[in-house]
């Protein structure tokens, strides 16, 4: 057999084990007769095994023919020939991707295996691996996406399953409200992403990334896009980055995910679902090459967000948050890496990052049994140094910083202000002048609703906080 | 006119008419809900082979064999073409499912006779593209929502009023654009008729409470079926889109694009779900409206798309939240219920009609929202943008109304509150239906792309038509005959 055909071979087999995996688990979960529990471990463990086994082939195969980039078309998903108009389902295996999605597979067996003894005899187990199935299917098919609807349709699958595993103890109203924080902020930041595509569409006629970034493999393309085209897609793709990674303003929803199971957070919040956003920006790296504002942008916005992350992890009075704010200081370390031009450092940077951070939060739950054995072993007390600048910081400042990390950057509290609060109160006074419009015409009270309770606004800006 | 192999069309109307008849000899609550499914089902399968049958033919539009209306009085009541054609078994589906769906503590107050009065009207709607028919057939469409209203004696006065307004707007409109001079274009003031018509009986802001008044007082399933067909969209279709100038198709789109935001910005606020779902419905009929008045390929094969797509989803959302209304009452989203440990099927049934409805990937809803944001994009650059923030927003207001619904405390009911069999098989048919739609996508793009076309074409055919009669008399009055370009073209 020949390379191609080997590559034909399991080249599918990468996206089709976690659908298939999802299909499973979602169609027994629907029918209402869900798998038992060590059912449920080994179908993951197989998919997982299955991807990754075929991944690392292709990574073989590409090593062996010295090739670096491989795409695999599955056809046209819809297609209006008249309109020029078409979406293509189509993946690409180069030196970004491969990586990528190996650390996937890599890290979802894992954190699987982890869970499936974590998670014994919980009353969400099955929900658990449903939404996990389809956070895997969503990160594959994100990192192998060849053209820009596949990305934004594995975005979204991300973005869902995040959202909704935030809140997976959901007989508890905090999590819940957390995840439906999390669920608002990732909207924002999928309408920017899909301005930003069709936008893409517009300029370039297609969403493949050969079409828009070049025919070169990564990271040697060349955007076919004017300067100020580049900045002003750049700009909308960094919103929704930022969404994603929980950059600088919208970084309050990381302390808040990890409400969530400790498996879930650690490949969700630690490891993957994090990266993304800087994923997003090294692919479209040559996009941003075409303007020098952008990447500057980009730079600025990673170091805000590390500085923050930094900060902010200092202050933290758990374990799960600590680790939350130090994996922003790193992935906004990434970005501003990203933002100076690097391709390969901040590549390595997210595989390091997200295998430690895993590590971590998984050990999370166990972190005082861990500390007792390092102290036994130590025979003394581990020591809590200061950093050397903090002595010499004045005490105002000190207090200063202390405030604003605490207080998370009052970030989230920027958010509702300006954004949450005012948004609820002009809708409720629609609501209260379309009551008096109708209560006019019908001569009367018009609101049988009004009888369920005391009638009154809604607290949304509350529940979105 | 090319010929169907069967009286389809009019058997798909008169069963359910018919239905209704037979019912009014039927005095048990659960006698009728199953005479019900029967009708409704001898409905959806006559419509079905009606949609069958008509692409098998391979022509633009096609009649009733042996057809009633033909044979008494040389008329062709009812036609099938491409727009036509699949909204004839959604509706009836709608109808079918909300019927299996409704529980026997809903089928007392649920009025049967009226469901199937109102299924017949709504497909004869659909069927029939002669101006003055539809004007007439929506006005009988609005009498089951009034009888029921009657009948539970709640208030009438918002309903009626918006219902009798836009029927008289749509009728003034109609008579003037259809005596306006042969070859002149149609009267401003008639075409501003038609649109302020469309816009009421779409429920467009600000003439849009008579779908909150009617989710307030009429029984759910009934508002339900009555708004998600949507019914003023197809009379913009047919009786404004072919003569409407393209200042009146922008003012319309603009207008749609803002209520659309706006009851997507309504939905977040709201603390009773019959309202939410009321304003999500609302939002969405918005959008389809926005990419019919387009007129362009892509928006309005996007629109057309999104018109199945919505009527589907929607209606499951709703078929859900009655589930559950069954089951607890009157819901309000100002606090939780938590009844995802009892409900499981019903809370990822909520979750999966409420993504497809937003355009959720992998769902049916996808692709005619993305078609219908580049439509929006194409035309109007930057409000088409307004779309993407209506989708967001309808995004969040759905996760909310679930986490409030289904989770946030531990309920403990008296009852069981599992899902029963048939809303099971009512809610599996359509999540099929809604992945099916969203895996498989292409023959369903192809249909509304050509419906599309179809109307585009008859727009063209219209406009041109008048305008080469106001040229040639131009011509004749000035003596110029080299006047004869087609300013259609």
């Amino acid at each position: 057999m020949t390379g191609d055909q080997v590559f034909n071979a399991v080249g599918p087999l990468v996206v089709a084990s976690p659908a298939v995996l999802l299909a499973l688990l979602g169609m027994a979960a629907l029918l209402g007769k869900p798998f038992s529990e060590r059912t449920t471990a080994r179908l993951v463990q197989a998919a997982i095994v299955v991807g990754l086994t075929c991944s690392l082939t292709v990574l073989a195969i590409m090593l062996a023919s010295d090739r670096r980039l491989l795409s695999l078309t599955l056809g046209n998903w819809i297609v209006l020939p008249q309109e020029h108009f078409r979406f293509t389902f189509k993946f690409t295996f180069d030196r970004l991707s491969v990586p990528f999605v190996i650390l996937s597979f890599v890290l979802c067996g894992t954190t699987s295996a982890f869970a499936s003894k974590y998670l014994h005899r919980e009353a969400g187990y099955h929900r658990f691996f449903v939404l996990f199935a389809l956070f895997l299917l969503g990160m594959v098919a994100s990192s192998l996406a060849g053209t820009i609807e596949t990305l934004f349709a594995g975005w979204e699958l991300v973005g869902l399953s995040s959202a909704l595993l935030v809140g997976f103890f959901h007989e508890r109203s905090t999590p819940v409200t957390n995840g439906l924080r999390v669920w608002t902020v990732y909207r924002c930041s999928d309408a920017a992403f899909l301005v930003a595509m069709v936008l893409l569409h517009h300029v370039t006629a297609g969403g493949d990334f050969i079409r828009l970034l070049g025919s070169r493999p990564w990271p040697e393309g060349e955007a076919l896009l004017t300067s100020g085209q580049a900045l002003s897609i750049g700009m909308l793709l960094l919103v929704a980055a930022a969404g994603k990674s929980a950059l600088v303003p919208f970084c309050g929803w990381l302390p808040r995910a990890m409400e969530g199971p400790t498996p879930s957070s650690a490949i969700f919040y630690g490891a993957l679902s994090v990266h993304l956003g800087a994923f997003l920006l090294l692919r479209v790296g040559p996009l941003l090459e075409q303007s020098f504002l952008l990447c500057a942008m980009v730079a600025a916005l990673g170091l805000a967000t590390a500085v923050f992350g930094a900060l902010a992890a200092r202050v933290q009075a758990d374990v799960k948050s600590a680790l939350a704010c130090a994996s922003l200081a790193q992935v906004g370390l990434i970005v501003a890496e990203i933002g100076c031009g690097l391709r390969y450092v901040p590549l390595i940077h997210i595989i390091g990052h997200a295998c430690l951070r895993t590590l971590q939060l998984l050990r999370a739950p166990t972190l005082l049994l861990d500390y007792h054995a390092l102290e036994n072993a130590i025979g003394n007390r581990l020591s809590n140094v200061s950093p050397a600048w903090e002595p010499a910081t004045p005490e105002r400042w000190r207090r200063r910083l202390y405030r604003f990390a605490l207080e998370r950057g009052y970030f989230d509290v920027i958010l509702d202000d300006c954004i949450a609060r005012p948004f609820a109160r002009i809708f409720q006074w629609c609501d209260a002048a379309e009551r008096r419009w109708t209560d006019f015409l019908a001569g009367g009270p018009s609101r049988e609703s009004d009888a369920l309770g005391v009638p009154g606004p809604v607290p949304v800006a509350e529940e979105l906080q | 006119m090319t010929e169907l192999h069967g009286p389809w069309l009019e058997m798909a109307i008169a069963a359910p008419i018919v239905g209704a008849l037979w019912l009014l000899r039927i005095h048990n609550s659960e006698s009728a809900r199953l005479h019900s499914v029967a009708f409704t089902g001898l409905a959806l399968a006559c419509s079905i082979a009606a949609w069958l049958d008509f692409s098998g033919l391979q022509c633009s539009e096609a009649h009733d064999r042996w057809s009633v209306g033909w044979h008494a009085a040389r008329v062709e009541p009812f036609v099938i073409d491409e727009l036509s054609a699949p909204l004839l078994p959604m509706a009836a589906l709608l109808y079918f499912v909300t019927c299996l769906a409704t529980l026997r503590t809903k089928a007392r107050r649920f009025s049967f006779g009226w469901m199937l009065l109102s299924e017949g009207i709504l497909l004869a709607t659909f069927s029939c593209r002669h101006p003055w028919g539809i004007i007439a057939l929506m006005a009988l469409g609005a009498a089951p929502p009034l009888g029921e209203l009657h009948a539970r004696r709640r208030p009438m006065r918002v309903f009626a009023i918006h219902m009798g307004a836009g029927v008289g707007l749509l009728a003034a409109g109609w008579l003037l654009v259809e005596n306006a001079a042969a070859g002149s274009p149609p009267p401003i003031v008639g075409i501003a008729l038609l649109m302020a018509a469309v816009l009421m009986r779409s429920g467009i802001a600000p003439t849009h409470c008579w779908m909150t008044d009617l989710f307030e007082h009429a029984s759910f399933g009934s508002a339900l079926l009555f708004v998600t067909p949507m019914v003023g969209v197809y009379a913009g279709v047919r009786l404004l889109l072919p003569i409407a100038p393209d200042w009146a198709l922008r003012g319309i789109a603009l207008v749609s694009l803002a209520t659309a935001v706006y009851a997507a910005g309504m939905a977040l606020v709201q603390r009773e779900a019959r309202r939410f779902f009321c304003y999500i419905v609302l939002s969405h009929s918005s959008l389809v409206l926005v990419g019919l008045e387009m007129a362009t390929p892509v928006g309005l094969a996007g629109a057309l798309c999104l018109w199945i797509s919505v009527g589907l989803a929607l209606t499951g959302f709703g078929l859900t939240l009655r589930s559950i209304e069954a089951r607890k009452g009157r819901l309000l989203l100002s606090q939780f219920h938590g009844l995802y440990e009892h409900t499981p099927m019903l809370a990822a049934f909520f979750l999966i009609t409420g993504l497809a409805s937003i355009g959720f990937p992998g769902t049916i809803g996808f692709v005619g929202a993305e078609l219908l944001i580049e439509g929006a994009v194409d035309v109007y650059p930057l409000v088409g943008m307004a779309v993407v923030i209506a989708a967001a927003l309808n995004g969040v207001a759905v996760l909310r109304a679930y986490t409030k619904l289904f989770t946030g405390r531990r309920y403990h009911p008296s009852v069981s509150l599992k899902c029963r069999g048939p809303e099971r098989t009512a809610v599996l048919t359509l999540t099929l239906l809604i992945f099916g739609g969203g895996i498989v996508p292409q023959p369903g793009l192809s249909s509304r792309y050509h419906a599309a076309e179809e109307v585009i074409r008859a727009r063209r055919i219209a406009l041109g038509d008048a305008a080469r009669i106001a040229a040639r008399r131009t011509s004749a009055r000035f003596g110029d005959g080299d006047l004869h370009g087609d300013p259609a073209n």
